[in-house]
């Protein structure tokens, strides 16, 4: 980020501060959601794809993708992480990492309790389990998220919560501010936050009437009967209903179909038969609500601590996703089961989408969901059952008796009732009582108002009586920056810029410098010894607070995987860290012209008993950007090769340089072959016609140069670096000669 | 209310439907449900939504809270607050967004009241 105008540049972090300025002026750029660019067709790389969307500018792409020519193909549906870790300046470097990986839809959870506070909040105050939502916060995520979708070249959409007892209120500072999408579902202030149901209902009207007014896309909340249930595959007929009623409220209230997002989880996960379940039901909600958009979720309800179960779950999920249809897919980070998530682990979420995602790619072009047999059956019975449920509902009295006779979140299967419902009393619940008829001269002089409103005549629309309302006249919002002096964002600021200052690294998890660090660990013991072993290793090592985060039995008595979280006492000052310096690397043109100059020979081969090949065809072959392709000429010389064949090949091929591979790292068996290249090469004396050069996973250039070679190249080295560097090698060695004579 | 799943017995008057005919009849039952409730939205109101009406004239929230207080402990609400504030406006002859502010100060509200008529209701 520099100078005046804002940018973000890909070498450099985001500077918080910066974004912090002048928010009093903040406007978003546009209202509303944006989709993703699809491509029916498209050629990405070698491949050609049938489900992608338009490419990122800048991006991450999966590790894998360095053999396909570091392409990272972005799917159709959009994807969501989910951000919340009670700081928003943390979360935003969070938000710019998840987008280099390929989400677009940002949703920040809010923090405990802010549904039951009546009105806004104002400022930046710390939130537990999510943030607090506030005109600030919205701005300075919104002009945020502008530099980084400017910077990985697609929209990114903000995403936040409609719901509690200021959902009116909320829906009028996120239309205001350019929030792209909301949950908003009355029947979820009603069950799972103990709103009066009729407060929660009326609210609503007007909080969807001013959201389809700046085009937010409405994601509903039926997914929470899923995360609640006591057996979440029971609530399918129940979860039909409950999306419905908030469908056919919204579409009544004025809202479109298409901005209505339908919240859905695959109910169950491993070890039941999962898709057997998911999928008829997947098929039947499809089918019910054709029109209406569907947000895929993950499975939460059966997430343990065991991160790799969670992903394939996530993975069967996004089959089911892939298989039926979807608009969005939500990801859940595998910690989800361990605390709130952390920085990495909202990437790992995005990346296992992403991955499975291309991985089916065109799948529905070999295979396709029968939709006879099972699926029919159950499909039909499904629908059945939620008719049923409809027409208990009506026989009851309507919906407001229903929930207060415990309709809803029962866990029988309906029409089977275990009795176990959540039950709430109409008269009941936070906001009770305050909901009053409007009178015959009720008036709003503003627009995108729901209900009744006693306008004069003649106007052109509501808000001329004032001169324009902030939605028509934004010059009109008024903005609070801070209520609390000390619980705010700039205080907290301070503390991390102090460190900077002093120029002291921290680990961290999810809040700056926070001093977090897991550690892996396996004890030939059963769990509660493994457990003890754990934390008194972590205390003798001096970590601080350690906790057992996950536990994995191996056997109950030979042992116990076991990680654990901590934080680390200690920092690191930047001016004294060791960073290996980047050789600079000559473009391949001029390698090229270099080698038709002076042609180039190398003698190349994997050294010892080491029948690795793959690192040292990469380096040679033309096909992966190899030296030949520069018109190198290689003799490659094979697998388990000794060291003493090799020189001889190289005296006899008359060549510029050796290049020797070695993997196989046990007794240190590299480093001493590395050795004995060298002194051979001196034995022979035909040390000075060689450039020699080590490569290997474990090899570094430090520690070749310690055995002797002139280079050494570790993982991830491509053609060019080695090329590169024999290049300029021999330009100096040729120097230094010319100079000696 | 416990009971065992009598799906079979109770789904005897669905089963000659179509599926289509099955989906209409899931939508009409949702649509008669929820009519009701927009009727009593269209109808209601409440502090969220009046404070919401005054978040759009150009009031702070601290204000909107202050003044939808004020409307609710008199009995006021169901005017509309915008309907309150313009009046107040009127009746003193200033800008509304002063007038809103004057009524955040607890100016002005026995007048309001008269006028409006909260005291009867």
């Amino acid at each position: 980020m520099s100078g005046n105008e804002l940018r973000l540049s890909p070498s450099e972090k985001m500077d918080i501060q910066k974004i912090l300025e002048d928010l009093e002026h903040y406007r978003p750029r546009r209202k509303g959601w944006v989709w993703r660019e699809k491509h029916m067709l498209q050629k990405i790389g070698p491949f050609e794809y049938r489900n992608t969307s338009k490419g990122l500018k800048r991006f991450v792409p999966l590790p894998a993708a360095k053999y396909f020519g570091g392409i990272d193909p972005q799917p159709d549906f959009t994807i969501t992480t989910e951000i919340a870790s009670g700081r928003f300046e943390d979360d935003l470097r969070r938000m710019r990492m998840a987008a280099w990986h390929g989400a677009d839809h940002m949703m920040v959870i809010r923090t405990t309790g802010q549904s039951h506070i009546d009105g806004l909040l104002e400022g930046t105050p710390e939130g537990v389990g999510g943030i607090p939502i506030t005109r600030k916060q919205l701005r300075a995520t919104r002009k945020a998220l502008d530099l980084i979708e400017d910077e990985v070249g697609r929209p990114i959409n903000l995403h936040s919560y409609v719901s509690g007892v200021a959902g009116p209120e909320i829906a009028v500072l996120f239309a205001e501010e350019g929030v792209n999408g909301a949950h908003q579902d009355p029947q979820y202030n009603i069950l799972y936050r103990n709103v009066n149901m009729v407060r929660s209902f009326v609210d609503a009207a007007c909080a969807k009437k001013v959201m389809a007014s700046a085009g937010m896309l409405q994601i509903d909340g039926a997914h929470n009967a899923n995360a609640t249930a006591r057996e979440a595959w029971k609530v399918m007929p129940e979860l039909l209903v409950q999306h419905a009623i908030n469908c056919a409220f919204s579409t009544m209230v004025g809202m479109p179909r298409e901005y209505i997002a339908l919240s859905t989880v695959p109910p169950t996960a491993p070890p039941a038969p999962c898709l057997a379940l998911d999928l008829p039901y997947a098929v039947a909600l499809r089918w019910l609500f054709s029109g209406y958009k569907i947000r895929a979720q993950q499975n939460t309800r059966y997430i343990e601590s065991d991160m790799r179960e969670a992903t394939v779950t996530h993975v069967l999920n996004l089959l089911v996703s892939r298989l039926t249809s979807a608009d969005i897919q939500s990801t859940i980070t595998p910690d989800e089961g361990r605390n709130v998530p952390w920085h990495y682990n909202n990437i790992a979420a995005v990346d296992t989408a992403k991955q499975v995602l291309n991985g089916l790619d065109s799948v529905k072009e070999l295979v396709e969901v029968k939709r006879d047999g099972l699926v029919k059956e159950r499909v039909r019975e499904l629908v059945e059952r939620a008719v049923l449920f409809l027409e208990e509902i009506k026989e009851k009295g309507g919906y407001f008796n229903a929930v207060a006779s415990g309709f809803f979140v029962d866990s029988g299967y309906y029409p089977e009732r275990n009795g176990d419902g959540i039950k709430r009393d109409i008269d009941g619940g936070v906001g009770a009582g305050t909901v009053v008829p409007r009178d015959p001269d009720y008036m709003a002089p503003v627009c995108h108002h729901f209900g009744y409103n006693k306008l004069p005549g003649g106007l052109s629309k509501p808000c001329d009586l004032i001169g324009g309302c902030t939605l028509c006249n934004p010059e009109k919002i008024v903005f609070i920056d801070e209520l609390d002096p000390q619980d705010n964002v700039e205080t907290r600021l301070e503390k991390v810029r102090k460190e900077k200052e002093a120029g002291l690294i921290r680990p961290e998890v999810q809040w700056a410098g926070d001093g977090y660090i897991t550690m892996t660990m396996f004890f030939a013991e059963p769990a509660d010894v493994a457990e003890a072993a754990a934390i008194a290793t972590a205390e003798k090592l001096g970590l601080e607070e350690p906790l057992v985060i996950h536990k994995g039995i191996m056997h109950p008595a030979e042992g116990t995987l076991i990680e654990l979280k901590a934080r680390v006492p200690v920092a690191v000052r930047r001016d004294e860290l060791k960073i290996p310096e980047k050789p600079e690397i000559l473009s391949p043109d001029e390698i090229r012209e270099d080698v038709r100059q002076n042609p180039m020979t190398v003698v190349a081969a994997t050294v010892g008993e080491d029948e690795h090949s793959v690192g040292m065809r990469e380096i040679i072959d033309i096909k992966h950007g190899g030296i030949e392709g520069f018109g190198i000429r290689a003799v490659y010389l094979g697998t388990s090769v000794p060291v003493e064949k090799v020189v001889n090949a190289a005296i006899e091929h008359d060549a510029d340089a050796i290049l020797i591979s070695t993997i196989i790292t046990h007794a240190d068996i590299h480093k001493k072959n590395m050795e004995r290249l060298h002194e051979l090469c001196v034995e022979k004396g035909v040390r000075d016609r060689f450039i020699l050069v080590g490569g290997g996973t474990q090899v570094t250039d430090e520690m070749a140069k310690s055995c002797g070679l002139d280079a050494g190249f570790g993982r991830g080295t491509k053609g060019i670096h080695v090329a590169s560097f024999l290049v300029k090698r021999r330009r100096e060695l040729r120097k230094r000669r010319e100079g000696g004579k | 209310m416990e009971r065992p799943d009598d799906f079979e017995k109770r789904r005897e008057h669905l089963k000659a439907l179509s599926d289509e005919e099955l989906k209409q009849r899931f939508w009409q039952l949702a649509e008669e449900i929820v009519r009701p409730l927009y009727d009593l939205a269209w109808s209601h109101t409440s502090p969220s939504i009046e404070r919401s009406v005054l978040l759009r004239m150009g009031f702070s929230s601290l204000e909107a809270k202050a003044i939808v207080s004020g409307l609710e402990k008199r009995g006021l609400l169901g005017k509309g607050a915008g309907r309150a504030v313009l009046e107040y406006a009127a009746m003193t002859g200033s800008h509304y967004l002063e007038a809103g502010r004057a009524l955040c100060e607890g100016k002005g509200w026995e007048e309001l009241s008269r006028r409006l008529g909260g005291a009867t209701r």
